[in-house]
Parts: C-alpha cells; sequence; structure tokens
C-alpha cells in the first residue's frame, strides 16, 4: 500500500481514477461513515447503493470536495483522484470541481435561459473555443438537442423535469470534466425520463467515469459495472455511522454477494 | 354491521374512533375568516378617513403656483418647491450610501462570513439598530456628520441629512438582503459551486438576480421610511424656512435644506387656518411622492421577476 501511494506520479491512471483510502467522514466531531476502501475504475459506471442516512451522499460529495462548503464536514484518511491526493493543501477545490461535475437529486437548472445553463461553466472556466458549437455538442451529447433547439433562449425552467435533469447534465458535460457525480439523479423523475437519463448513462461511460448513487437497486442493477453497498449501524451515543459492506462488480453484488447483508438488502428484505 | 337501508345523501360514519365535527370547524373557519376581515378592513378605514381628512382640506391649495413657488410669510403664495426638491435629493443621498453599504453588509454576512462569535455580534446589534429611535441616529448624524465631518458635509447641510437618514434605514436594507438571499434555494449555490464557481461568481450570477427583488423591496420600504422622518433631520438641523431650492452641485450639497415633513411640521403648527391648508396640500404631495416611489418600486420587482 505504501509503495503505491509513493509513487503519486502523474501518469494517467486509466484503471483507477480514484482510490479512497481508509477514509473517515465526520460532520464536526460525529462520524459519518468509516473505514472506507475504494477503488472507481474509469470508463465505468459505479454505484452506491444502501439504505437512508448511510452515507453514500456523503461519500459523494467529498470526491469533488463539495462537501467542504459545509463547515464541520471534513475527512481523515486518503482519497485520491489520479494519484494526487484530493484533500492536499496544493490541490484547489475550484479546478477539481471542474474536472469532477455533479448532478444533483431534485434538478436545479439555473433560473436562465437554457443557452445560458450551459454558457455559464464554459465562461467561468475560460473557454476558449466557440460558444454556440459547444451548446449544441453539450445539448447532443445529453440527448436534448432536438428537444430544445428552437428554444434556447427559454428559460431552463420551462421544460419538464426529465429535460432539466439532462439539461444538468448537458451543463455538467461542457466543462469537459472527467467525471461525473450523480446523486439520486432520477429520483425525482417519472420511469420514461428516468429510463432517457439511464440510456444517456451508457452513452456517457464511452468518455467519462460515472459515479451514482441511487436508492434505486433496479437502477443499479441496470446501468452500473460496479456496486457498492454501504449499510448503516447505531453507535452506542444513539446516533448512526455508514459503512461500505461489499464492493464488487455489479453483477456479483446482485447474484452471488459474499455478505449476508447485501444479499438480505438486494433481495428487498430491508431498506 | 347491517347495512343501511336508508338512501341518506350523507357520507355515513361507521367507525366510532373519529368525531370529525364538522360543524364545530366550519363555525370556527368562519369566526376566524370574519376577524381578518375586519382587521383588514379597520386599517382601510383609518386610512380612507385620513385620506378624505387631507383631500377635504388640502385640495383647494394644490395648483402648479404652489409646486414651483418657495415658501412665504403669507399662505397664499407659500409653495414648497424648497423642501420637495430638499426632500428628493436626500432621498438620493441616502439611497446612493445606504442601498451598496446595506446590500454588501447583507452580502457578506449572508453568503461570506464564517459562523463564529463576530458573525453573531455582528448580527445582534444590527437587529438592534434597527430599533433604536431615529432622534438617536439625529443626534449621531449632528455630532458626526456636522461636526466632525464639517469640511466635507459643510455643517448642517443637505449632505448631513442625507448620510444621517442612510445610517437610519441601514440596518432595515441589511436585514432585507440577508432575508432575500436566504429564501434563495441552496442548490442553485450547490449548482454554481460544483461547475467550478468560484463563491462570488455564484453569489453574483444566480444567488443576488434571485435575491434582487426582494432587496429592492426591502430597501424600498426603508426609503419610504426615510421620506417620513422629521426627527433626526431636525436634530441634524433643518432649516425651517429655506427660500430657494438647492443647487445641484457640490456647493449644493453643503448647503443647509429643509424637507417636507419639517415645512409640514412647521406650517401646522402656526395659528393661521391658512397654514393649515397648504400644510394639507404638502401632505398630498408628500404622498404622491410616495406613490410614485412605491410604483416604481413594484414595476422593478416585477420587471426582474419577469426576466427570470
Amino acid at each position: 500500500m505504501q509503495s503505491q501511494t509513493s509513487q503519486s506520479s502523474p501518469v494517467v491512471d486509466t484503471e483507477r481514477v480514484f482510490h479512497v483510502q481508509n477514509t473517515d467522514y465526520y460532520y464536526g466531531s460525529n462520524l459519518a461513515v468509516r473505514g472506507v476502501n475504494l477503488e472507481i475504475p474509469g470508463n465505468k459506471i459505479t454505484a452506491f447503493i444502501g439504505p437512508s442516512g448511510c452515507g453514500k451522499s456523503t461519500a459523494l460529495r467529498c470526491f469533488n470536495r463539495l462537501n467542504d462548503l459545509i463547515p464541520s464536514a471534513h475527512i481523515k484518511g486518503r482519497i485520491t483522484y489520479r494519484g494526487v491526493d484530493i484533500y492536499d493543501k496544493q490541490v484547489d477545490p475550484i479546478e477539481l470541481r471542474r474536472r469532477i461535475g455533479m448532478v444533483f437529486q431534485k434538478p436545479n437548472p439555473f433560473p436562465k435561459s437554457i443557452y445560458d445553463n450551459i454558457a455559464f461553466g464554459a465562461r467561468i472556466n475560460g473557454y476558449q473555443g466557440d460558444m454556440d458549437e459547444l451548446i449544441e455538442r453539450s445539448l447532443k451529447a445529453s440527448a436534448l438537442w432536438d428537444e430544445v433547439k428552437d428554444k434556447l433562449q427559454n428559460s431552463g425552467l420551462s421544460i419538464s423535469g426529465g429535460q432539466q435533469q439532462r439539461l444538468c447534465i448537458a451543463r455538467a458535460i461542457a466543462i469537459e470534466p472527467e467525471v461525473i457525480l450523480m446523486d439520486e439523479p432520477c429520483s425525482a423523475l417519472d420511469p420514461i425520463s428516468t429510463l432517457k437519463i439511464e440510456e444517456l448513462m451508457h452513452e456517457l461511460k464511452e468518455n467519462y467515469t460515472i459515479i451514482i448513487v441511487t436508492h434505486n437497486m433496479q437502477q443499479a442493477s441496470r446501468v452500473s459495472d460496479k456496486t457498492a453497498f454501504f449499510n448503516a449501524e447505531a453507535t452506542e451515543k444513539g446516533g448512526k455511522v455508514g459503512y461500505l459492506v461489499e464492493y464488487d462488480d455489479t453483477q456479483k453484488i446482485f447474484s452471488d454477494p459474499q455478505q449476508e447483508q447485501t444479499r438480505d438488502y438486494v433481495s428487498g428484505r430491508f431498506g | 354491521m347491517t347495512v343501511n337501508s336508508e338512501q341518506s345523501p350523507q357520507l355515513q360514519e361507521t367507525k366510532a374512533n373519529f368525531n370529525p365535527n364538522l360543524k364545530g370547524r366550519y363555525r370556527f373557519d368562519r369566526v376566524f375568516k370574519t376577524i381578518s376581515w375586519i382587521a383588514t378592513f379597520a386599517g382601510i378605514v383609518v386610512l380612507t378617513v385620513l385620506l378624505i381628512g387631507i383631500l377635504v382640506s388640502g385640495l383647494s391649495s394644490l395648483s402648479f403656483d404652489f409646486i414651483v413657488n418657495p415658501p412665504s410669510r403669507k399662505p397664499e403664495i407659500a409653495g414648497i418647491w424648497p423642501p420637495l426638491i430638499g426632500t428628493i435629493c436626500l432621498l438620493v443621498i441616502t439611497a446612493l450610501f445606504a442601498f451598496p453599504v446595506g446590500v454588501g453588509s447583507g452580502i457578506f454576512l449572508e453568503e461570506f462570513s464564517e459562523d463564529n462569535l463576530f458573525a453573531k455580534a455582528v448580527e445582534i446589534n444590527i437587529s438592534n439598530l434597527a430599533a433604536v429611535p431615529s432622534i438617536i441616529y439625529g443626534l449621531l448624524g449632528l455630532f458626526v456628520f456636522a461636526r466632525i465631518f464639517e469640511p466635507v458635509t459643510g455643517g448642517r447641510s443637505l449632505l448631513s441629512g442625507g448620510l444621517t437618514l442612510a445610517l437610519l434605514i441601514l440596518p432595515v436594507i441589511i436585514v432585507a438582503t440577508r432575508e432575500a438571499l436566504r429564501a434563495v434555494p441552496d442548490s442553485l449555490r450547490l449548482a454554481g459551486m460544483a461547475l467550478g464557481a468560484t463563491r462570488w461568481q455564484t453569489v453574483r450570477s444566480h444567488v443576488l438576480p434571485q435575491a434582487l427583488p426582494g432587496i429592492m423591496t426591502g430597501t424600498i420600504l426603508a426609503l419610504s421610511r426615510a421620506i417620513g422622518e422629521t426627527a433626526p433631520l431636525i436634530v441634524v438641523g433643518a432649516a425651517t424656512f429655506v427660500p430657494f431650492a438647492p443647487e445641484l452641485s457640490i456647493k449644493g450639497l453643503q448647503s443647509s435644506f429643509t424637507a417636507m415633513p419639517i415645512q409640514i411640521f412647521s406650517w401646522v403648527s402656526r395659528p393661521q387656518d391658512g397654514f393649515h391648508e397648504i400644510a394639507a396640500g404638502a401632505i398630498i404631495v408628500l404622498m404622491l411622492v410616495l406613490l410614485v416611489m412605491n410604483g416604481s418600486a413594484i414595476w422593478l420587482r416585477n420587471k426582474f421577476q419577469s426576466n427570470r
């Protein structure tokens, strides 16, 4: 382990995008998730599943250091992104977040035009190319272009929920990230919109590494290549602490899990 | 349980665990509706009586000459041009200082400051300041702006008066700004930050435009309060008889001034009936100014809201 971490060369590590080593996640002095060890492979979809309150979202939000915005949140341990410790003082979270995009649970387009929704990220990050072309490319990549090409100046809030979520994906990929984090991206959508997003994810994984948190086990089994099952247990103080139970190929998790808890969860016996 | 053979249009209560008491609940509804209606009506009645009283006694003295004439010892030829311009100048000065400072502090406290002891102390102090009587602000303004900064403000001048009013409404604007910012959902901030925007970029592009209508409403309400303030201006030293409107220059800012509430106060306290009539006329003009201000505020707010 030590020999691996010391060779943190900038050489592109295609196999392993993220490496979480022995990481504890805290809110203030409260331990939220303990002892996570995880490797996220590149150009694959990794799903985080588990019951509510087991820390899936917390773990997800640490990959782009969005949890920094909560003053008390911090981690103990080491999370590397392509060999670089993302919590190192040298790493600028603003720069990190451009490389690691995020899509949220509820579609949250900016209350601006569809065009400006996508252009914002590009502008602030100093995009040099042709903006119109970027907008078209991003909307095509998120399978939204045909539906909105005639109304780019309409408000991002004027389209349906499923379209809004695809707009959020377009917005995220417009700044050319390498990873897209998705925090229950379909939980506020109807089944048809959900299906579209899932199809989209399949196309996106050619170019991006995707980590998705989902409550929907069918979704995890449909879209993901790897699945991490988190669970929570009560602490003596009356709180809850999450932990990673099992992490393996999705097929293995759903057909032949090694842990009794995982078996119970994926067969719907609890959670 | 036997089948009820009676074909009653009412839904039958089949279980004894609930006592819906619909009648009682509807009665309470009506009582509450009546109470709130009376409350609304009371306000409207008082306003209407005031308005009619003012209109009856003041409408006769309203004329073009009344607006553009300077005050005089004779009520027949007295006008309100200098206090009207004084009030408008005061408002502009007040807005120019209070808006940027108030909104700036609101943004800092809500979006940037960490939740530490200093921020809490500032917060408590601002809430306290909002409750300080306006005459205290007058004394502060007299001491700070009219005395210490006399070389800049020219003593008991328009500028001193405007700055004092700005201080007076600053806490209100800060509180309104914070409330408006707090009402913007966090999901917008997260969305901005997740795209690699800095905090200011997020606030500037997404949070502030959403909060702006609320900030504007708060600011206009605060300015409406400032327009009617008399006490602090008397302390700072507004004159009761100013024959000329202030010049629109630096020198004008440093000149002595008067404002409409002060002119009204001065006229009302005279014994002659003629002055009471033109005081009512001045009140109508003041109300019109207020109406125009609030109207433009609503217009501005709708304009920003429809831009979303």
